[in-house]
């Protein structure tokens, strides 16, 4: 029961501590955090980020777990931990390569030919260019084998026709990992395939979606006769589900310990600040029960993700139990959130950063948070693969099981 | 970084798993719980001559000188298997009371016997409904006798020494009181885990001999119940497991509308929910530890950490399990409720989860003060 890295984890620590303090500057309190989920990145930002990136690459610290041979380290999961840790100490831009870094060049790396991977992964890792992640339609998010964009194949092309929906960086990204429907007559999960795109090919249209809370960080992609070259097609005609699976088993891996950010201090610090019946809120009985209950859960949720921390250090592959720091996380952010709103009374009813208790930052939250219980996989998706792929409880039935995917409905029958 | 137990911890753990395995199956709890005999004399005798009731005790005193990392996944498997013995009161409290406040001599006269087993200890707290520590207290010592009610006692019947907060010359103190001895009058109280039963014990002139310092007794009572919460904690954390563990084995095996209720949605995203309160006891219950074995100063938030969220996974489950096993869940035969006493009696048998939610918020607002 030791919080302390081991001898090799401190001497790595060391080590990127040394090449971060000689190349960046400590984050200070004042100093920008990351980019919010679904907050749109601006051009200043985008130069700033793939500068930096590309200093990394030039000194090899870019994308260390990557095997060698792919311009990364080698690295273990721990030591990926450790520069993260040790990064996010220091005032750097925002992180735009996580799509890229998490999910594309890892499935390139797993089903791309070698000329692909020469082609792609270089560029990926440098930062020179930026990849977003094509996959959800707006008929298909929780139910993604579902999609509908059709790919039809014309002599050494494929033309696609569709719509991507909730693409993350699409206006500024040069690829895309895509996967679209090229066999509408076979089976859901058998008529898919996997392509990498062009995102500046002629017929690609796209358009910001605005979320509640007026960010715009998200796109729909549409595909109007969109020329691909067979040569960017991954893996085989029909086998586009297996490929992205990788991908999904990707986003999975990314390990966040989020309990520290439910907000339980600045709740701490609100109950301190505002007045119930004329005293501090923080002496109230009430309100001190039910910032314990949070508090309680919201350590625990950070425990939990140090144990996850742990595993990595001694060479265990957390799985699906990673779900539950997003599960959890995600519903406890917004009831803080939606706490705290309460807490200020009527005064509740603002949201203006000067008028407003925190400068508006609750209201700001709890308009932000509903995404993040939809987002990566829906709370009730991830209750199915917790109760599925860790207590090994029987898969939902089907209905779509063995049909034709033309043959699936898709609404209520017309009367 | 490891937040986890070490191998060895891991080992001594499964022996403890297998000797209860073998030696309390759950009907050994439901003969306890069935019966008016306060603990399994047979499975105490086994627990003491495997040396677990001196885990944390120096070995100068008989113990077997490991620490607390060893007694916590011990204390899971106790825990687990819904051992009917007084584990939780003789080790927890009234040993470690010695362990913290004891005089050597006191230490030497008293620690042997309590680690052989051939003494079991208690704590006497509270005395009216309500309470859930040493506020309150109207019992008194004066000139080294005691007179006083105290209600109720864990394990009262079974022990022969409690730990006892009483009022002395220089205010609320701690002190060491046979139950055999003069002045005692014990009365076996109904109690809702009959498994783990408690007493009403009044005390009238009986022989008090001071534990600690003279008015010193709230600190010492404070400390000895965070110590004791984070060790229940594993208990709670084992317990919770085995109801889950049987639950979801159950949904398995029961059939209805020709498949496995267990495949119900419904009843996946209850699991699916109830597992993820489980893995968060388990997460605070290891910060206890830490915190317990380095004796830190986060101890005092730690113990509360790891005492409410093992309260409620508890909980949760064992109202789970029944409502998920159907009616046979609602029947003595089945043993869905010896969770559910034993649940609840642990989640107040140390202070009830509100009274350590006002610990919680403030020790933390001390904390900031400081």
């Amino acid at each position: 029961m030791d919080f302390n890295d081991t001898p090799e984890e401190a001497a790595f620590r060391a080590e990127v501590r040394a090449w971060l303090e000689a190349n960046a500057k400590l984050r200070g309190p004042d100093d920008g955090g990351g980019v919010d989920l679904g907050e749109r990145v601006d051009d200043e930002t985008l130069r700033a980020a793939k500068a930096w990136q590309k200093k990394k690459a030039d000194a090899g610290w870019a994308c260390i777990r990557w095997p060698k041979e792919y311009g990364g380290r080698g690295a273990t999961a721990i030591q990926s931990v450790i520069w993260g840790q040790e990064e996010s100490k220091f005032n750097t831009p925002p992180n735009i390569f996580g799509i890229g870094h998490g999910m594309c060049g890892p499935t390139i790396m797993t089903h791309g030919t070698p000329e692909q991977k020469e082609r792609w992964i270089p560029k990926l890792l440098s930062g020179e260019e930026i990849w977003c992640q094509l996959f959800s339609e707006p008929s298909a998010g929780s139910d993604l084998a579902g999609l509908r964009s059709t790919a039809v194949r014309d002599g050494d092309d494929w033309i696609v026709n569709g719509q991507k929906i909730w693409t993350t960086g699409a206006q500024f990204c040069d690829w895309g990992i895509l996967v679209v429907r090229s066999d509408p007559n076979a089976a859901k999960h058998a008529g898919l395939t996997y392509f990498v795109v062009d995102m500046h090919s002629p017929g690609i249209e796209i358009k910001p979606i605005v979320q509640i809370n007026g960010g715009t960080g998200f796109n729909e992609v549409f595909f109007d006769d969109v020329r691909i070259p067979d040569a960017n097609r991954l893996s085989e005609v029909g086998n586009g589900w297996a490929v992205a699976i990788t991908t999904l088993m990707n986003e999975r891996a990314s390990i966040g310990s989020g309990g520290g950010r439910a907000g339980i201090g600045d709740l701490l610090r609100l109950a301190r600040e505002v007045e119930l019946d004329g005293a501090p809120a923080i002496e109230d009985s009430g309100v001190r029960q039910k910032i314990a209950e949070f508090y309680v859960r919201s350590k625990a949720v950070q425990y939990t993700g140090n144990r996850t921390v742990s595993a990595l250090s001694q060479g265990k592959t957390p799985g699906p139990e990673a779900s539950l720091g997003k599960l959890v996380g995600a519903v406890l952010i917004q009831d803080i959130a939606s706490y705290a709103i309460e807490l200020q009374g009527a005064a509740g009813v603002l949201s203006d950063s000067e008028h407003t208790a925190h400068e508006g930052g609750w209201q700001e939250r709890y308009l932000g948070i509903p995404g993040l219980r939809v987002a990566g996989g829906t709370d009730e998706v991830l209750r199915n693969i917790i109760a599925e792929r860790v207590l090994g409880l029987p898969p939902e039935t089907r209905a779509d099981k063995g049909i034709a995917f033309k043959d699936i409905p898709t609404g209520p029958p017309s009367k | 970084m490891n937040f986890d137990f070490s191998d060895d911890q891991k080992l001594l753990q499964q022996t403890a798993k297998d000797f209860l395995d073998e030696h309390s199956p759950l009907s050994v709890c439901r003969e306890v719980l069935e019966s008016d005999a306060p603990y399994s004399q047979s499975l105490w005798k086994g627990a003491a001559e495997l040396g677990w009731l001196g885990t944390a005790v120096p070995e100068e005193y008989g113990g077997a000188g490991f620490g607390y990392l060893e007694l916590a996944v011990v204390a899971e498997e106790v825990g687990r298997a819904l051992a009917p013995i007084p584990f939780s009161s003789s080790v927890y409290l009234a040993t470690e009371a010695l362990l913290l406040a004891g005089s050597d001599e006191q230490k030497k006269r008293l620690l042997p016997k309590l680690v052989s087993g051939e003494s079991i200890g208690t704590a006497a707290f509270t005395e009216k409904a309500g309470q859930n520590g040493v506020e309150g207290v109207e019992a008194r010592v004066e000139g080294g006798k005691l007179s006083g009610s105290k209600l109720p006692v864990p394990d009262g019947n079974a022990a022969d020494v409690a730990v006892v907060a009483a009022q002395g010359a220089k205010g609320l103190s701690l002190y060491l009181v046979s139950l055999t001895g003069e002045g005692v009058e014990r009365v076996a109280v109904r109690s809702l885990d009959p498994s783990r039963p408690a007493a009403r014990i009044d005390f009238d002139g009986a022989p008090a001999e001071l534990l600690g310092t003279e008015g010193g007794g709230a600190a010492l009572a404070e400390s000895l119940l965070d110590r004791a919460a984070v060790l229940l904690a594993f208990e709670q954390l084992g317990g919770t497991e085995r109801a889950f563990d049987i639950t979801r084995e159950f949904t398995l095996q029961r059939y209805a509308f020709g498949r496995p209720i267990a495949s119900f949605q419904a009843i996946k995203h209850r699991l699916a929910d109830l597992w993820c309160d489980i893995e968060l006891a388990r997460s605070n219950c290891y910060y206890g530890a830490w915190a317990l074995s380095n004796d830190d100063d986060e101890l005092g938030e730690a113990a509360c950490l790891a005492r409410l969220q093992a309260s409620r996974a508890f909980d949760l489950a064992t109202v789970e399990m029944i409502e998920l096993h159907g009616g046979v869940g609602y029947t003595w035969e089945y043993d869905c409720h010896l969770f559910y006493r034993r649940a609840k009696s642990t989640s107040v048998v140390l202070g009830s989860p509100a009274c350590w939610r006002e610990k919680l918020i403030s020790r933390l607002e001390a904390n900031r003060a400081a």
